[in-house]
């Protein structure tokens, strides 16, 4: 009996492709060294002829500590190394991690300080997205939109370094606020960039959306239904494709997102096409929150007051006793948290971030676990890459978007 | 290399130093992205930064055509044997970059997971600061390698193998 597979228009005979001989299974290992592997990925594949029987990720080549390295630092300390944990979105980090000790502390920084932590909070799924379209193209075999999406990406650096001084791990959340407020004329600089994004973007959808290379490659691949999909955990983009309208940004609406307006973009196949537009229609989306952020951006200050927590202006040092006292003290010690515990979900690029924050009530964290929503992607690959051909093994796990910081902590 | 004379169209040289500009003319890297400097690596052939210029931007997937390992992020305990085996993979001579903080020292991670500096594994002829470091930092680490290699200073680990 022939077995058919479909991918994308063509139908292939797996028999066909057995080679000649062998017959049975062959044990393949792909990574963690392999360049589409999108980090540091293992994957043991099972495959007979070209066909993929069974599919096992290994992971834990990027294993860090950060969690561990968490807890030896003060409060204000830790958002540095949870910075680096998902490198492509280092500022949904930050404000997962500093809403939650927020909401131990009971604080929430004014309507400026919001309002640019969703800015740049948007500015960055842009951005991440924007990685996202560049490598999968370069894995599937399109090199010059790389050079495209980078471009997008290297102008929203700019900004992020306009604003913090760092391009890719700002720490630029703060408890209570922000690190200080945003420089002169940034918000000229974010419409200037706001109103170059969508013919970026379009220049891409003009080189992807009707090649048929493209389309071949991703449209039938790497398919997961939505129970599938909720069963393993499965949130963010990739959810989405499958048809589940879930967001956690409308859902359970965190840092003031409830009053802005936009879509979800929903998919319908929950094939790797469809992780494709659910992002980029999500690019667009972003953006349209940008425009109101700006348009609600309003002179004022970014931090709570509150000198037990927020440090004092600099010009006030050199002249109050007071202040030199509370940045002392905050600088060396940092400052205490009441005890207990709590959790805060957010919509990171990549899904349903989780920081799951206990305070004992001393001035560093007692544990901070984090729920990184690649994490649960990776393990859901087994289900989109059986039976599929092995030349698609890149397409599915480029489309699935993992970070491997994230992914191993 | 000399040029005598112009008109005269042969120049005079050394073996060694002809094949030295041929080493550092054409540096090509290894892929080999660990953590977040691997997006600014990767950021070194975009239309900015333009690594092509110098004769770099060839990016190879397998370690035996690269001459080239930039080693770009914090290297864990679990991945010490991989870079091992692709460094020994790699054909003489061969030059390594350590990438960032976390490559050259183990940056702001001391702790059970993470090696101290991936010189504890491999030898490392330039280190780039920086968390991660921008790519014009690595692009400078890379003119200053050709400089080293055109100069005869650095053998690409056959001296040190």
């Amino acid at each position: 009996m022939s077995r058919i597979v479909q991918s994308g228009q063509y139908q292939l005979n797996v028999d066909d492709l057995k080679i000649a001989g062998s017959g049975d299974r062959m044990t393949l290992s792909i990574g963690p060294h392999h360049p589409s592997t999108h980090g540091v990925l293992r994957v043991i594949l099972e495959i007979e002829g070209e066909r993929i029987i069974k599919a096992t990720p290994e992971v834990g080549f990027l294993h860090t500590g950060i969690e561990k390295n968490a807890e030896h630092l003060t409060w204000t300390q830790a958002i540095t190394v949870l910075d680096r944990m998902d490198y492509l979105a280092p500022l949904s980090n930050n404000l997962g991690y500093v809403l939650a000790v927020e909401k131990l502390l009971g604080i929430e920084p004014p309507p400026r300080g919001r309002t640019i932590r969703i800015l740049l909070t948007e500015l960055q799924r842009i951005a991440s997205h924007a990685i996202w379209l560049g490598t999968t193209a370069l894995d599937i075999g399109s090199q010059s939109v790389l050079m495209y999406a980078f471009h997008i990406r290297e102008l929203i650096l700019d900004l992020f370094e306009e604003a913090s001084g760092a391009r890719m791990n700002p720490s630029y959340f703060r408890v209570g606020g922000l690190a200080e407020d945003v420089p002169e004329g940034f918000e000229e600089k974010v419409r200037a960039f706001l109103d170059e994004m969508p013919k970026r973007l379009k220049e891409i959808r003009t080189i992807l959306d009707k090649n048929p290379i493209w389309l071949d490659r991703l449209k039938g691949v790497g398919v997961i239904d939505a129970d599938r999909a909720l069963a393993l955990g499965v949130t963010g983009p990739n959810l989405r494709a499958s048809g589940v309208p879930y967001d956690v940004r409308k859902a359970y609406p965190y840092a003031g997102y409830d009053e802005y307006e936009f879509d979800v973009p929903v998919g319908e196949n929950g094939d790797s096409y469809d992780r494709y537009l659910v992002r980029v229609l999500e690019m667009m989306e972003s953006h349209r929150i940008c425009r109101q952020a700006l348009e609600r951006l309003e002179p004022g200050p970014v931090n709570v007051d509150d000198r037990k927590i927020v440090l004092p202006p600099k010009e006030e040092l050199r002249h109050s006793m007071e202040a030199l006292i509370h940045h002392f003290k905050l600088v060396s010690y940092g400052f205490d948290v009441p005890a207990g515990e709590v959790y805060q979900a957010l919509e990171s690029p990549r899904g349903e971030i989780g920081f799951y924050v206990v305070s004992n009530g001393k001035n560093k964290p007692w544990r901070v676990r984090v729920r990184g929503p690649a994490f649960y992607h990776v393990f859901a690959l087994p289900a989109m890459m059986e039976g599929a051909l092995l030349a698609d093994m890149v397409a599915v796990i480029a489309s699935a978007d993992p970070v491997f910081g994230e992914v191993d902590r | 290399m000399t040029h005598h004379n112009a008109d005269s169209q042969f120049f005079t040289t050394t073996i060694d130093k002809l094949v030295r500009w041929g080493q550092k003319s054409s540096l090509w890297p290894l892929t080999f992205g660990l953590a977040c400097c691997a997006i600014e690596m990767m950021n070194l052939v975009s239309p900015r930064y333009d690594m092509a210029q110098f004769g770099s931007e060839v990016f190879r997937s397998t370690p035996r055509q690269a001459d080239l390992l930039i080693v770009s992020g914090r290297l864990s305990n679990k991945m010490v044997p991989v870079i091992e085996q692709v460094y020994r993979q790699m054909p003489d001579p061969k030059w390594v970059i350590a990438m960032g903080a976390c490559a050259s020292s183990g940056g702001i991670f001391d702790n059970y997971a993470i090696v101290q500096g991936v010189d504890e594994v491999i030898p490392v002829d330039i280190y780039v600061p920086g968390c991660p470091p921008s790519p014009d930092a690595v692009l400078d680490a890379v003119l200053k390698l050709k400089e080293a290699i055109g100069d005869g200073r650095v053998h690409g680990g056959v001296m040190r193998a």
